[in-house]
C-alpha cells in the first residue's frame, strides 16, 4: 500500500477525538476503566476487542448517549460534553450503531431527515429531504431505495441508510460499531469502498470489528481493549493479526482448529424432499433432500437469503412444512410443536439471538433455562424451583464464560457476544441429540469464536448429530465433515471439505451446481 | 313481511342518516384522541373518564356562567389537565399505562358523582343547562335528501371532520407528525437523532385530552343539554376499537366511527320500530348491538392491523 498522506485537513488539530481517562460504571460492571483513545483526523481507526471489553460503551460515551463517571472528551482539541446526541450531532459525529436504529415503518428518505426535517412553511418537505439523501447518496457511492420503508429493504440497504443519516447531519467523525457483522462478503467489500470514499474527503472513521482479517485489510491504526482497558495502541502496517489476537485476548489463540477424525454413526435426521414458504408466500426452499448422522457436522453453505433461515425454521417447528418429510430419530416430525421436538432431543441455536433466544428484560437466570422452564429440576408441579435454577445458571456462565458472571444481569445488558455465549451454554446443556446451529459465532471475538467451535467439536465426539448454517466459509471448512451448498432453495452440491476448495464452493453459492463444475473441468 | 318492509324503510329516510352522523361524532372526537396519544407510543384508555369530565364540566359551566361555548372551552381545560395526569404518570413516571387509565376513570365517575349534589342539589342528572344548537347552511339546507341529513345539523359534526382533517395533517404532512410516528415505533433511534421523545408523547397525550373532551361537550351540551351520570357509556372504549379498525390513521379511525354510528343508529331506529314488539326488558340487549359488533369487527380486523411498535411501553433513558 502507498503511504497515505492527508491533504485534506478537517481542521488543523492532529486528533479528531480525543477520550482521556474515560471511566463508565454500571451496577456490578466497570465497562470503561481509565480508558484513552487518540484517533488522528482522516484516518480509519480500528477498535477491537473481547465480547464486553467495553468499546459499544466508549463509543456510546463519544455520541452521548451514556456520560461517563470521568474522564474527559475533546474534539479537534476544544473540550466537550455532551448532554445528549443532538449535542455531539452539532460537533460533527455520527453513528451508525451495532443494532440499527431506524424506524421500520417509516421510508428511508423520512428516516434520514428525522430530527432535522426540511420543510416549506408548516409543511415537512418530503420532496427536498428526497433530494437531500439522493445527492448524497450520488456523491459517496451509497446506494439507496429513497422512497421505499425500512421493513422492506435488506440489511445492506439498512445500513447505508445509517451512513447517509450521519452524512445529512454533516458528520466529520463517523463510528461504526461492528458494521459488518450483519453483511455478506460481498456487502463488506461494497461497505469497505464507501469507508474508502468517505476517508478520501475528509472523514474520520471510527471502525469497530472482531474479524481481525477485516482490520487489517481497512484501518490504518488499532486500539486494542480488554477487560474495559486499553490493552494496546498498534500502527496496522506494522502488526498481525496474531499480535492483535494477543492484545485482545492475553493470551495465544489458535485462528484455527484442527478436527481429529471421527466416524460417523446412524442417521439422525432426515429430510426429504422439503418444501417451506417464506413470509411473502414464496417457496424459499424448493426440494431439499439431506441427512445428519450421530457424530457428524453437516454444514450449509450459501449467501444469506437463499432458504437457509426458511430450512432451519421448518427443521425447528417454527415454520410450516408445505411439501415433504423431515425424519427424526425415526419419526416424521414435519408439522410438529417445537417443544414436541425438543422433548426427543433436539436444540437449537437460533440466528437471530435476540428474536428467538433470548428475552431481554429477563435475567440471566430466566434465560438460562427457556425451553426447559416446565420440567424438573427447574419446576416441580407449577412451581418454579429457583434455587436449582440459579445454581444451574452459575454453573453455566461458568462453563461457558458468559461475562459479567453475575446472574440477575439482565438478558439485553450483556454484550452481544456474551449473550451468544449464555444461549449456547443453555443448548448445549440440554444435552440434545440433534442441534440445529446457526450463525452461531455472528458478532462474536476470536476467542469466543475458539471456544464455541471447540464446543461444537466436543458435541461431535460425544455424537451429536449437528447441521450448521453459516455464511462464513472458514467456519463450515474448519468444522464441517460434509458440506451442502444451498442456492435460490436448493443444494447445488454436495461437497468434502478436504476434497474441495473455497473457489468449488463459492461457484456453487453463486448459482453453478457441481456437476456442472466439475463436468466443465474434464 | 311488514317487518322487512319497515326495516328497510329505515334505510330510506334522511333522519336515520342524521341520527347515524351525530352517533359517529362522539366516536369520531374519541378515536382521533386515541390516534394521537397511541401514535406517539401511549396506551390512554382514560378517553372514557376523560369524556365523561368534558361533558360534566362543559354543563357546570354552562349552568354558572349561561355561556355554552364557555363551557366547552372549560371541558377543553379539563381534558387537559385528566390528559396532563396520564401523562405525566406514564411517560415522566413510567407507570402502566392501562392501570393509570383505569385510575382516571374511576376518578372521574366519582368526581362526577360526588360533585351532582353540591353544585346541582340532586344526583342523577342536571336539569337543561342549554345547549348547543343546530345551524343551517343555506344552500345545501334546500337540497332534497341531503339537506335533510347534513343542511341542519350541530357544529360539532363539522367541528368533528375539521379535526380529521386536521389531524391528518398534523400527522402525515408535518415534522411534528414525523417526530410523533418515529417515537411510537422507535424512540430509542429518535432519541439517537436528538428527537424529544418525552415532550413529543406529551404532546399526543394532551391532544387526545382535547379530542375526548370534545366529544363529552358534545354528549351533553352539545346534544341535550344537560348531564347524566356515566354518560359516556363507553364512547371511549368503542373510539379505541376504531382507531385500532381504522389502523391508527385518523382518516380510518372516522371511517370506522361512521361505521359504527351507523350500527349504532340502525339499533336505536329498530327499537322504536312498531312492527317490533320488543318488550321493555329486552330494550337494553338493543344497546349492547355496538359493543357486540365492536367485538365482532376488531376480533376480525386486530390481526391485520399493526399497532405502533412500542405502543404501550414507556420509554426509559439509559445512564
Ligand atoms: N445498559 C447497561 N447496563 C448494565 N451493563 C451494561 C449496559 N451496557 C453494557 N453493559 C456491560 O458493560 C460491559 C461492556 O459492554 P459493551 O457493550 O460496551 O461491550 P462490547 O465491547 O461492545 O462487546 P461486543 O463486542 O460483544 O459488542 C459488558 O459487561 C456489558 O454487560
Ligand atoms: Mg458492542
Amino acid at each position: 500500500m502507498a503511504p497515505e498522506v492527508n491533504e485534506i485537513k478537517t481542521a488543523h488539530h492532529l486528533y479528531a477525538v480525543e477520550m482521556i481517562d474515560i471511566t463508565k460504571r454500571f451496577p456490578g460492571v466497570l465497562a470503561n476503566d481509565r480508558v484513552t483513545l487518540r484517533v488522528k483526523a482522516g484516518e480509519i481507526h480500528a477498535i477491537v476487542g473481547e465480547n464486553g471489553a467495553g468499546k459499544s460503551t466508549l463509543m456510546n460515551q463519544l455520541y452521548g448517549l451514556y456520560h461517563p463517571d470521568s474522564g474527559e472528551i475533546r474534539i479537534f482539541g476544544e473540550q466537550k460534553r455532551f448532554h445528549g446526541p443532538r449535542d455531539a450531532i452539532r460537533a460533527g459525529i455520527g453513528m451508525v450503531h451495532q443494532h440499527f436504529m431506524l424506524v421500520d415503518t417509516l421510508t428511508v428518505a423520512e428516516n434520514v431527515v428525522l430530527g432535522s426535517e426540511p420543510v416549506k412553511g408548516l409543511n415537512f418537505d418530503l420532496n427536498r429531504a428526497r433530494e437531500e439523501v439522493r445527492k448524497l447518496s450520488e456523491a459517496y457511492g451509497l446506494y439507496v431505495d429513497i422512497d421505499a420503508k425500512i421493513e422492506d429493504i435488506p440489511v445492506g440497504m439498512q445500513q447505508r441508510v445509517e451512513i447517509i443519516k450521519t452524512l445529512y447531519r454533516g458528520a466529520n467523525i463517523i463510528i461504526l460499531d461492528e458494521p459488518t457483522a450483519v453483511l455478506t462478503p460481498q456487502e463488506v467489500e461494497e461497505l469497505f469502498e464507501i469507508m474508502r470514499n468517505l476517508k478520501k474527503s475528509g472523514k474520520t472513521i471510527l471502525f469497530i470489528s472482531h474479524k481481525l482479517n477485516e482490520v487489517m485489510e481497512i484501518s490504518d491504526r488499532i486500539t486494542v481493549m480488554r477487560g474495559g482497558r486499553v490493552t494496546a495502541e498498534l500502527i496496522t502496517k506494522e502488526t498481525n493479526e496474531r499480535e492483535i489476537a494477543r492484545a485482545m485476548v492475553g493470551r495465544d489463540v489458535v485462528l484455527k482448529l484442527d478436527k481429529p477424525p471421527h466416524k460417523a454413526k446412524d442417521v439422525v435426521l432426515e429430510v426429504r424432499n422439503l418444501w417451506v414458504k417464506d413470509n411473502r408466500h414464496l417457496n424459499a426452499v424448493r426440494g431439499v433432500s439431506f441427512q445428519v448422522r450421530a457424530g457428524e457436522v453437516v454444514g450449509i453453505a450459501g449467501v444469506a437469503g437463499n432458504g437457509q433461515t426458511e430450512l432451519v425454521e421448518a427443521i425447528t417447528g417454527l415454520r410450516k412444512v408445505e411439501n415433504g418429510e423431515i425424519i427424526f430419530l425415526g419419526k416424521n416430525v414435519a408439522g410438529a410443536h417445537p417443544r414436541q421436538l425438543r422433548e426427543m432431543g433436539m436444540s437449537h441455536i437460533a440466528e437471530d439471538r435476540l428474536k428467538y433466544a433470548l428475552i431481554k428484560p429477563f435475567p440471566a437466570y430466566y434465560n438460562a433455562i427457556l425451553g426447559r422452564h416446565y420440567k424438573t429440576p427447574f419446576a416441580s408441579g407449577a412451581f418454579l424451583n429457583h434455587r436449582e435454577i440459579k445454581r444451574f445458571t452459575a454453573e453455566l456462565m461458568e462453563e461457558f464464560d458468559v461475562r459479567p458472571r453475575i446472574i440477575e444481569h439482565l438478558g439485553g445488558n450483556f454484550s452481544g457476544g456474551n449473550q451468544q455465549k449464555l444461549v449456547v451454554g443453555r443448548e448445549i446443556k440440554a444435552h440434545p441429540k440433534f442441534m440445529v446451529v446457526a450463525q452461531p459465532t455472528r458478532g462474536l471475538d476470536v476467542g469466543a469464536i475458539e471456544f464455541i467451535h471447540r464446543q461444537i467439536l466436543r458435541m461431535r465426539e460425544q455424537d451429536v448429530a449437528i447441521l450448521l448454517i453459516s455464511m462464513e466459509l472458514e467456519e463450515i471448512f474448519s468444522l464441517s465433515d460434509r458440506i451442502l451448498v444451498m442456492y435460490e432453495g436448493q443444494i447445488m452440491g454436495e461437497v468434502r471439505p478436504e476434497e474441495t476448495t473455497v473457489e468449488e464452493v463459492g461457484l456453487m453459492m453463486a448459482g453453478k451446481r457441481l456437476e456442472e463444475i466439475r463436468g466443465g473441468k474434464k | 313481511m311488514r317487518v322487512v318492509e319497515a326495516v328497510l324503510s329505515i334505510f330510506i329516510n334522511p333522519q336515520f342518516y342524521k341520527i347515524a352522523l351525530t352517533v359517529a361524532t362522539p366516536l369520531i372526537f374519541a378515536s382521533l384522541g386515541g390516534v394521537f396519544s397511541e401514535i406517539t407510543g401511549v396506551v390512554n384508555i382514560a378517553l372514557e373518564g376523560i369524556i365523561l369530565m368534558g361533558a360534566f364540566t362543559s354543563v357546570v359551566f354552562t349552568y354558572l356562567t349561561g355561556n355554552v361555548w364557555f363551557g366547552v372551552l372549560m371541558a377543553i381545560v379539563a381534558g387537559l389537565l385528566m390528559a396532563l395526569l396520564h401523562a405525566w404518570g406514564s411517560i415522566k413516571w413510567a407507570g402502566n399505562q392501562v392501570v393509570l387509565g383505569t385510575a382516571l376513570i374511576l376518578l372521574s365517575q366519582g368526581i362526577t358523582g360526588f360533585l351532582m349534589e353540591p353544585i346541582f342539589g340532586q344526583p342523577g342528572q342536571t336539569d337543561f343547562v342549554g345547549k348547543i344548537d343546530e345551524i343551517t347552511i343555506p344552500g345545501l339546507a334546500k337540497v332534497p335528501f341531503i339537506g335533510q341529513v347534513i343542511g341542519e345539523i350541530s357544529p360539532f359534526v363539522y367541528i368533528a371532520f375539521g379535526c380529521v382533517a386536521f389531524g391528518w395533517w398534523l400527522i402525515y404532512k408535518t415534522k411534528l407528525g414525523l417526530r410523533m410516528r418515529a417515537v411510537g415505533e422507535n424512540p430509542e433511534a429518535a432519541d439517537t437523532l436528538g428527537v424529544n421523545v418525552y415532550a413529543i408523547r406529551y404532546f399526543g397525550v394532551l391532544m387526545s385530552g382535547v379530542f375526548a373532551s370534545l366529544a363529552g361537550a358534545y354528549l351533553s351540551v352539545g346534544e341535550i343539554g344537560q348531564f347524566k351520570e356515566l354518560m359516556s357509556g363507553g364512547r371511549g372504549f368503542i373510539g379505541l376499537a376504531a382507531m385500532i379498525v381504522g389502523k391508527w390513521n385518523p382518516i380510518g379511525a372516522m371511517l370506522s366511527s361512521l361505521f359504527f354510528g351507523f350500527f349504532g343508529a340502525f339499533a336505536n331506529q329498530l327499537q322504536s320500530l312498531q312492527q317490533i314488539q320488543v318488550p321493555a326488558n329486552v330494550k337494553p340487549l338493543f344497546d349492547t348491538i355496538p359493543f357486540i359488533l365492536t367485538i365482532v369487527v376488531v376480533a376480525g380486523v386486530v390481526g391485520r392491523s399493526r399497532p405502533p411498535k412500542a405502543d404501550g411501553v414507556p420509554y426509559e433513558k439509559s445512564a
